[in-house]
């Protein structure tokens, strides 16, 4: 089991309540995934520098030190922002290259996410606590999708801890589980993905990745995955500019959404959404296993 | 008696309302929580004012108990007797394995209604999703939309109404006629659930009984 939420705001006016609703939402959903939790927000994007965010699960990483060998490798300045163990970078290096050179140089580093637009964390623990370690009420922005996680198919670990992203500005949150991920993730590895955990999650991430980078649309990536995922899913997806949810064809896994003018808003459950603004003049229904939902800016 | 969820203990609400006798109560703030008005055994008319979580009025017996809006996964589940109304959509297995009682879905009810019934009546005035009615023993399920893909899939003794279309039917069920007996009991389901419809307009399904039943025949392939 695990609890996943998504907030896409149609009106920007709310922009600088993304987070607070946000929490709101995922305070509610603390009891289906008590164990770790993460978020993942989706700032103004209109500025040209790249953000990555990093996670350093060892302790023992000296991100000051990274910052200077990133520089003298991109030949780039880089700002960073250090959070207990999250470092937010910004830069106008190639994001992806720098992805791939802290993947290849420095395996104690999980890179969360890249992209324009997209920060993220993840933490274990009560997920109260990660939303007030990491200010998830402070944050401003268009969208975001977060997670609270009770694990069953892997370990209890921050870097199994959802969102997932392995490209620019995509992630995903899962409430489920994958059963072909192994064969998958050898496909896409043989296509160029790279992957950091042995999570079937941070797989439905990649191939989403995989198919936005061949040229398909978020739609049809999502049609795609229909076809070649297998096992039990609800995913909520984020993009720079657009917000999806898929259920998988047999619909185990619950799912709700809500519409208003202002807003949408999907969650595993209803009551993470009874707490939004306006939520009784919102249009509320279950998504249809195998549609696939999705609003764009 | 109102009872305000967002203030008062759900379980010690629960705990009132399943020693009650014969009152009347309101329950407000439901907020999407779980299990609410659970386990009732006796004569109580409960109404939910707002959205119910997971296996809201499960295992009810004769209470009467009305959600004014959506119900979560799991509604009514192994009810014994009484009344369930959902007056909004109910979420998959709606019904589940119930013995007794009417439930009435005003809205739509997602995949698996009705999952495994052993006896209940359950009216949906919207449509149900796949699955449904999937291993029904027995009691009847009338649907005003239309039904998803399986419909009744390994269904035993149960009987199937359908106004709208059916995606597909499931193993082992398939279309009966309609007899004048049919039409009389499906006009009273309706009735008793306050919602109109023609009954000509329906069409029938249920067990071909090839399915859970042994077949002297095939002895050889035991």
């Amino acid at each position: 089991m695990c609890g996943i939420v998504g907030l896409f705001l149609k009106n920007p006016k709310l922009n600088k309540s993304l987070g607070s609703m946000t929490a709101s939402m995922l305070y509610e959903m603390r009891e289906r995934g008590p164990d770790s939790a993460g978020f993942a927000v989706y700032q103004s994007s209109n500025v040209p520098e790249i953000k990555i965010t990093l996670l350093d699960q060892s302790g023992g990483v000296d991100f000051s030190a990274l910052v200077t060998a990133i520089e003298a490798a991109f030949s780039c300045a880089v700002e960073a922002r250090i959070v207990h163990n999250h470092a937010f970078l910004r830069t106008n290096a190639d994001g992806a290259e720098i992805r791939r050179w802290i993947i290849q140089k420095h395996p104690e580093i999980t890179v969360l996410s890249v992209g324009h637009s997209l920060e993220m964390v993840k933490a274990i623990g009560d997920p109260k606590n990660v939303m007030a370690d990491y200010d998830l009420s402070g944050y401003h922005g268009s969208h975001a999708i977060a997670h609270t996680r009770m694990a069953t198919e892997s370990a209890i670990t921050t870097a199994g801890s959802h969102p997932f992203s392995t490209g620019s500005d995509t992630c995903l949150v899962h409430n489920g589980s994958l059963s072909n991920h192994n064969n998958v993730r050898t496909f896409l590895q043989a296509k160029g993905e790279s992957f950091q955990t042995e999570n079937d999650s941070e797989v439905a991430a990649g191939y989403l990745a995989w198919r936005m980078r061949s040229g398909d649309s978020l739609q049809q990536a999502i049609d795609c995955a229909l076809q070649d995922l297998d096992g039990f899913y609800t995913f909520a997806i984020g993009t720079r500019e657009g917000f999806a949810v898929v259920r998988d064809p047999i619909g185990c896994k619950p799912a709700i959404i809500a519409e208003t003018e202002d807003w949408v808003a999907m969650s595993s459950e209803f009551r993470a959404i009874a707490t939004l603004p306006n939520v009784a003049q919102a249009k509320i229904w279950e998504p249809e296993p195998a549609t696939i939902y999705s609003w764009e800016h | 008696m109102e009872y305000d969820l967002a203030t008062q203990d759900l379980s010690e609400v629960n705990q009132a309302l399943q020693n009650a006798e014969g009152g009347k109560f309101s329950l407000l703030n439901p907020q999407g929580k779980h299990a609410l008005a659970c386990g009732l055994m006796h004569k109580n008319q409960v109404s939910i004012k707002g959205h119910a979580g997971y296996y809201v009025a499960g295992m009810n017996q004769n209470a009467d108990i009305v959600v004014e809006g959506n119900a979560g996964s799991g509604c009514a589940e192994n009810m014994m007797s009484g009344t369930v109304t959902v007056q909004g959509d109910a979420s998959q297995y709606a019904g589940a394995t119930a013995h007794g009682g009417l439930l009435v879905i005003k809205g739509s009810a997602a995949a698996r209604c009705g999952i495994s019934m052993k006896g209940v009546d359950i009216v949906v005035g919207g449509n149900v999703g796949h699955m449904s009615g999937f291993m029904a023993q027995a009691g009847r399920l009338v649907v005003l939309g239309d039904a998803g893909a399986d419909l009744g899939d390994s269904i035993y003794e149960a009987k199937i109404y359908v106004r709208g279309t059916v995606t597909s039917l499931g193993a082992d069920c398939i279309e009966k006629p309609m007899q004048d007996s049919h039409r009389a009991e499906l006009q009273g389901l309706l009735d008793q659930a306050g919602l109109v419809a023609e009954v000509n307009d329906f069409k029938r399904y249920g067990s071909s009984r090839k399915l859970y039943n042994f077949n002297v025949n095939h002895l050889g392939e035991y």
